[in-house]
């Protein structure tokens, strides 16, 4: 809502002194959001005086243009001070060249002079310009910056606001009522009576403790029709108001103020009838249509629209009609979409001279609903939404046939009431709520002259306030709502802070601390966190290699993404990290090692219930809330490219490999404490035989290992890149309670090292679980420290070399003992995986 | 070596002078020595077996019985002499080795050592652990949720009416088919609905987490996001204690700046609020003052973080608390708007582009 601050001062007695930016801090305090304060104006200085075009005559340029060379009468002072005096025998005057179409000889115009400086800084002087010395510049709006209209210069209307002729050489600028301020304001949903002067004039009044003005002073009669025939057939248009004005002049044109007005408020001057239903709107918040009386068939009759039923709307569209829609009819059918558009057919026209304006209120529900279908969204549809005041919609009617009459001629012929005012639910609140809820003394007394100079009607009966609310305060329904009111009048900048004192608590959950953990360990391990988008394509999973079956095609549609490439919720992190390696790489940076912590999405998804909300939901219906929900575990995946670390003084470049995916899925298992096995396993996208899969007890929680050269092609990833993904949900369901701390032995150590020679498809990890199985209790640790292929060991088999070390608790073990143990780790995995010893 | 071989000189001859005279040379040839090698043959000369003041010890058994307390005296005091001029020498030689050594293995400590890549935290996942901290500190606790969430639980239970224009496919994004009413969660305020139907009353939550909306994505909006609301429902909250907490947390992020609350209109609170940060660069002395403009609140004096209220009794209804005994306030922020004025973040876009010079740029937290 754009406010002319004139025009709030027309009806709240504001202080002379007080600045709109004041205004602006003081609505802004009552919960109002003023979003700028804009001057209307006030940049203009020097003089601007108003001059009458003697003579214009049209002067075709070669560019195309036509100018116009003028005589302008400036006043005696002006004109005597002219550039160029007038030729011989012609009245005083100065020369003005204007490109304006619409000047015309004896017009009455807003010259700026030399030495004035317009909006922007434009100083003015006499120029030379299209051969002629132009002395000054007849303006249009734009240029003093009080409208947007550039079409045309200024005309002035030969009398001022209070009928004293205007006479050239006057100053022009309070004329045009130049000097405004204009507040911009987003008004939220549950105050939509300021949506209007008079409510903004009201807060305003209330909010600097000033004289409200109401420019509602007609109360609704009870029904009657001694007007246009009206009649109501839904429930969502409980009042309708029809005022008759014959014999308008349909020449006659809005004031100049009136225009201004609207053009501070942002709407265009159109039409008389237009212009004064669009300003009695904003005046006082009552949408109005003015239907031409002569086009208007029978009578009206307001209903819900049938199924198949079309409107062409003003503004050129034919619409399909729902039945949830509030149609208004006549004889020939519908001519109006309630409360949103009116209908082209019974639009009044340039030839009307008989106009009936409609006063309507419906109601908020169906017009949101109508408005949201058909993406129209009004000025009368945004009043209508909101609620309007149903008990100014008579005197609005009036106020706008009044205005018609004044400057269109005519007079009131009839009017209709239809229906009656709603009146507005009554409530009881306890009258220290305010101050309970707002923690801040309000004694009741205070309360109630608060909501009395909001409109509400206060009966105090015991402990209890009896409120009746205004009917222009839909807002004030629950006993809260009145404690905002009282709240948003005392100011909440008055209300002490005090931090409440919660209960003791259990500090962060075993799995908020793990994920801090990871925030602190992966970085220390070398990888850099991203956040992407989980957005996904079936695409990406052709690409990842995913087969049909995979668990990864249970996707989860959007009805409406945003985009329509990426229609899924993500089952994987991968494709997103890959698609952050492909914009680094554009970017130059191509040693990446990156990881994702977020959210994935199985399907299928259910149906989710929709319990009432006077209630809590029963176990059933939250069971049945929660068994909707898709799967939505926690991913943790790594993708590393490049170099691991570049070529450097100390080393040469390390290439990234597997073996930095799988130490990712080792610094988490790490971090969080749990044991994790790792397991040889051919899963995309990763290089079949270079794919680990990692357990905890039997549950897989994920896989690491080099991504498959074709997965490195299709996502644009160098060869040899490796990736890991880990469902982070799983390991930390699996995090051991608190750990128990060993008795450390003080008793030496004893080491032994093996070589054994297995098959070189023998994982190591097999081997190694075989030999500190057969060790038993005494061996203490257990390390590969060499893998060895070649020509002293047979084809197709490998030399794995561990060191063993001893140790027993409670005595010095000998070497027999070690010995022994060795021996029977060896023996165990020969017998497991056929392993030979080599060396000893 | 036998105690009979001839000695070098004869104990009885072993006269003050000559022991003097031995303790000089000895003294004259341990200070000659410059390095260990040097040292450890002059200690054979003047301690070895061979050495005249070790012989003549040995020799004591021949010296007389009545010169033996002065003879023995004085070669004790000799070799004690002699042995420790070489002790001395020995260390200040060691000294000068292992320092002629060192400096012979000077390296270049400016020289890079990354033995990693570097590594760090996304800035909104640190910011995020942050912000928690601080309640965690007054003893709440913090809650999460789903990110696709049935719509009752992210709008109805909310008391946001089927109506209400944030509830439209254009601004909310639903799971296929928009009829089994599931959304991606446009708030983290949901989450809140899950804390009061599932924990003890009285609840003391913060709930950090993504959401989303069918927004764009541009400098300034992105569609995927995240939000840090609190909650708190029991006896006797006010909206004093509303502020009370938001001016704590205002001081913890930005230290010693205060927030004020201005009305506005939420759905799920009543009253609601609007919660502006004082600018914690020019403390507002930027208004008014277009010589010294203030970048961060653009001399405002002000910087609009977030929304806040008392929480509508229909939402406590819905969750089955009872608005006659319990009371309670919300409040919510965008973290990645918090982001931008605290830490100076320019582009929305950078936060999900996944380039790792932004993560790296706040050096693993966002302090």
């Amino acid at each position: 809502m754009r406010a002319p601050v004139t025009w709030i001062r027309d009806h709240a007695a504001l202080d002379e002194a007080m600045t709109g930016r004041q205004l602006a801090d003081a609505l802004i305090r009552a919960g109002l959001e003023v979003e700028t304060v804009e001057q209307i104006g006030a940049e203009v200085s020097g003089p601007v005086v108003v001059g009458r075009v003697l003579s214009a005559v049209r002067e075709p340029q070669k560019n195309g243009k036509t100018i116009s060379w003028c005589r302008v009468d400036c006043g005696p002072a002006a004109n005597a001070e002219a550039a160029q005096p007038a030729p011989e025998g012609e009245p005083a005057s100065r020369g003005i060249v204007c490109g304006a179409p619409n000047v015309v000889e004896g017009a009455l115009v807003v010259v700026a002079l030399p030495g004035a400086v317009l909006p922007g800084g434009f100083a003015i002087a006499a120029r030379k310009t299209y051969g002629h010395l132009s002395d000054g510049m007849i303006c249009a709006e734009d240029e003093l910056g009080i409208g947007e209209d550039h079409a045309g210069i200024i005309i002035l209307p030969d009398t001022d606001a209070e009928g004293r002729p205007i006479t050239p050489g006057q100053e022009a600028l309070p004329l045009l009522e130049e000097r405004d301020e204009v507040l911009d304001i987003a008004v939220t949903p549950d105050l939509g009576y300021c949506l209007s002067i008079r409510g903004l004039a009201r807060e305003a009044a209330q909010a600097c403790a000033v004289a409200f003005t109401d420019p509602v002073t007609r109360t609704t009669p009870p029904a009657h029709a001694d007007g246009f025939p009206v009649r109501s057939e839904t429930s969502g248009c409980p009042l309708f108001v029809a005022v008759t004005v014959e014999g308008l002049d349909p020449a006659a044109h809005s004031p100049e103020w009136m225009r201004r007005r609207l053009t501070m408020a942002g709407m265009r001057p159109i039409s008389l009838a237009v212009d004064v239903t669009n300003y009695v709107m904003l005046e006082i918040g009552q949408p109005l249509h003015a239907y031409d009386g002569d086009r208007l068939t029978d009578g009206i009759v307001v209903r819900q629209a049938a199924a198949g039923e079309r409107l062409v709307t003003l503004d050129g569209v034919d619409r399909a009609l729902d039945e949830g829609d509030i149609v208004i009819t006549d004889g020939s059918g519908v001519i109006g979409l309630a409360g949103v558009m009116g209908g082209e057919d019974t639009e009044i026209t340039e030839a009307t001279t008989r106009v009936v304006l409609e006063a309507a209120y419906f109601a908020p529900v169906p017009i949101a609903r109508t408005s949201k279908r058909v993406k129209l969204s009004s000025e009368a549809s945004k009043r209508f939404e909101r609620g309007i005041d149903p008990g100014a919609a008579f005197a609005a009617a009036h106020r706008a046939a009044d205005l018609l009459v004044e400057f269109g001629g005519g007079q009131v012929t009839g009017e209709t009431v239809y229906g009656a005012v709603p009146v507005p639910p009554r409530q009881r609140v306890a009258a220290d709520l305010p101050a309970r809820i707002l923690g801040h003394p309000i004694a009741p007394v205070e309360a109630e002259r608060i909501l009395r100079a909001s409109g509400v009607d206060v009966a105090l009966d015991g402990d209890d306030l009896v409120l009746d609310p205004p009917t222009w305060r839909p807002d004030l329904v629950d006993p809260y709502d009145y404690v905002e009111e009282v709240g948003r009048k005392t100011g909440f900048d008055v209300i002490a802070p005090v931090v409440p004192t919660a209960p003791a608590g259990r500090g962060l959950t075993p799995a908020q601390k793990a994920r801090r953990a990871l925030t602190v360990a992966l970085p220390q391990a070398g990888f850099v966190e991203v956040i992407q988008f989980p957005f996904a394509a079936e695409s990406e999973l052709d690409r990842l290699g995913v087969t049909a079956e995979d668990d990864r095609r249970r996707l989860v549609r959007l009805a409406n993404p945003l985009a329509d490439t990426a229609p899924y919720l993500r089952t994987s992190l991968l494709p997103g990290l890959f698609a952050a390696v492909a914009r680094n790489a554009a970017r130059g940076q191509t040693d990446l090692a990156l990881y994702e912590r977020g959210l994935v999405f199985f399907g299928p998804a259910g149906v989710a219930p929709v319990p009432p909300v006077d209630r809590r939901p029963s176990e059933a219906e939250w069971e049945a809330i929660n068994a909707a929900l898709p799967e939505q575990p926690e991913h943790l995946a790594c993708v590393v490219t490049g170099q691991w670390l570049p070529s450097g003084w100390a080393a040469p470049a390390q290439p990234a490999q597997w073996r930095h995916a799988v130490h990712f899925v080792e610094t988490v298992a790490a971090t969080l404490g749990v044991e994790v096995a790792r397991l040889q396993d051919a899963q995309a996208p990763w290089h079949p035989g270079r794919c680990a899969r990692f357990i905890v007890g039997e549950t897989t929680i994920g896989h690491a290992g080099e991504l498959h050269p074709s997965v490195c092609q299709a996502f644009d990833l160098p060869a040899g890149s490796a990736a890991a993904e880990i469902d982070v949900s799983a390991l930390m369901a699996a995090v051991p309670g608190p750990g128990q701390l060993p008795t450390l032995s003080s008793y030496p150590i004893l080491k032994q090292d093996v070589a054994l020679v297995v098959s070189e498809k023998e994982p190591q990890a097999a081997v190694a679980a075989a030999l500190r199985e057969g060790a038993g209790d005494l061996l203490e640790s257990l390390a590969l420290f060499d893998v060895y292929r070649g020509s002293s060991i047979p084809e197709g088999s490998v030399s794995l070399a561990f060191a063993l070390r001893f140790r027993a608790p409670d005595r010095t073990l000998t070497e027999a003992e070690a010995t022994a143990a060795r021996d029977a780790a060896v023996a165990e995995a020969a017998r497991r995986c056929g392993a030979e010893l080599r060396a000893v | 070596m036998s105690s009979s071989e001839s000695p070098a000189i004869e104990p009885t001859g072993v006269d003050a002078a000559t022991v003097d005279r031995l303790v000089t040379e000895a003294e004259r040839d341990f200070a000659a020595a410059t390095t260990s090698e040097e040292l450890k043959a002059a200690r054979a000369r003047h301690l070895g077996e061979k050495a005249p003041l070790v012989l003549a010890n040995r020799a004591m058994g021949h010296v007389p019985a009545a010169l033996k307390k002065e003879v023995g005296a004085r070669l004790g005091a000799a070799r004690a002499r002699v042995g420790q001029a070489h002790a001395e020498r020995l260390e200040a030689i060691a000294a000068e080795e292992l320092g002629a050594r060192l400096a012979g293995e000077w390296v270049d400590m400016t020289l890079p050592v990354d033995l990693v890549p570097t590594g760090a935290p996304h800035p909104i996942t640190a910011l995020m652990e942050q912000l928690g901290d601080v309640f965690i500190g007054m003893g709440w606790e913090i809650a999460e949720g789903p990110e696709v969430e049935a719509d009752w639980v992210n709008f109805d239970a909310l008391n946001i009416s089927p109506h209400h224009p944030a509830r439209a496919t254009s601004d909310t994004l639903f799971a296929d088919p928009v009829d089994h009413h599931l959304v991606l969660r446009t708030h983290t305020s949901p989450v809140q609905i899950r804390s009061l139907l599932t924990r003890p009353l009285p609840v003391y939550i913060v709930c950090p987490g993504k959401v989303y909306r069918a927004d764009e994505f541009d400098a300034t909006h992105v569609p995927v996001f995240h939000q840090i609301e609190g909650l708190v429902v029991d006896k006797g909250i006010t909206l004093g204690h509303l502020k009370g907490t938001l001016d704590h947390l205002a001081d913890v992020m930005f230290g010693g700046v205060r927030t004020r609350i201005r009305p506005s209109y939420f759905p799920f609170t009543e009253p609601s609020a609007e919660i502006d940060l004082e600018c914690f660069v020019c403390h507002g002395a930027s208004v008014g003052d277009p010589e010294h403009p203030c970048r961060t609140c653009s001399s405002e004096g002000w910087i609009e973080w977030g929304g806040c209220g008392v929480v509508n009794p229909r939402v406590l209804t819905a969750c089955g608390v009872d608005p006659e005994i319990y009371s309670g306030f919300a409040f919510g922020m965008g973290v990645e708007r918090t982001l931008m004025f605290r830490n100076g973040a320019q582009d929305m876009r950078d936060m999900v582009e996944g380039d790792v010079r932004f993560s790296r740029s706040l050096k693993g937290g966002a302090r």
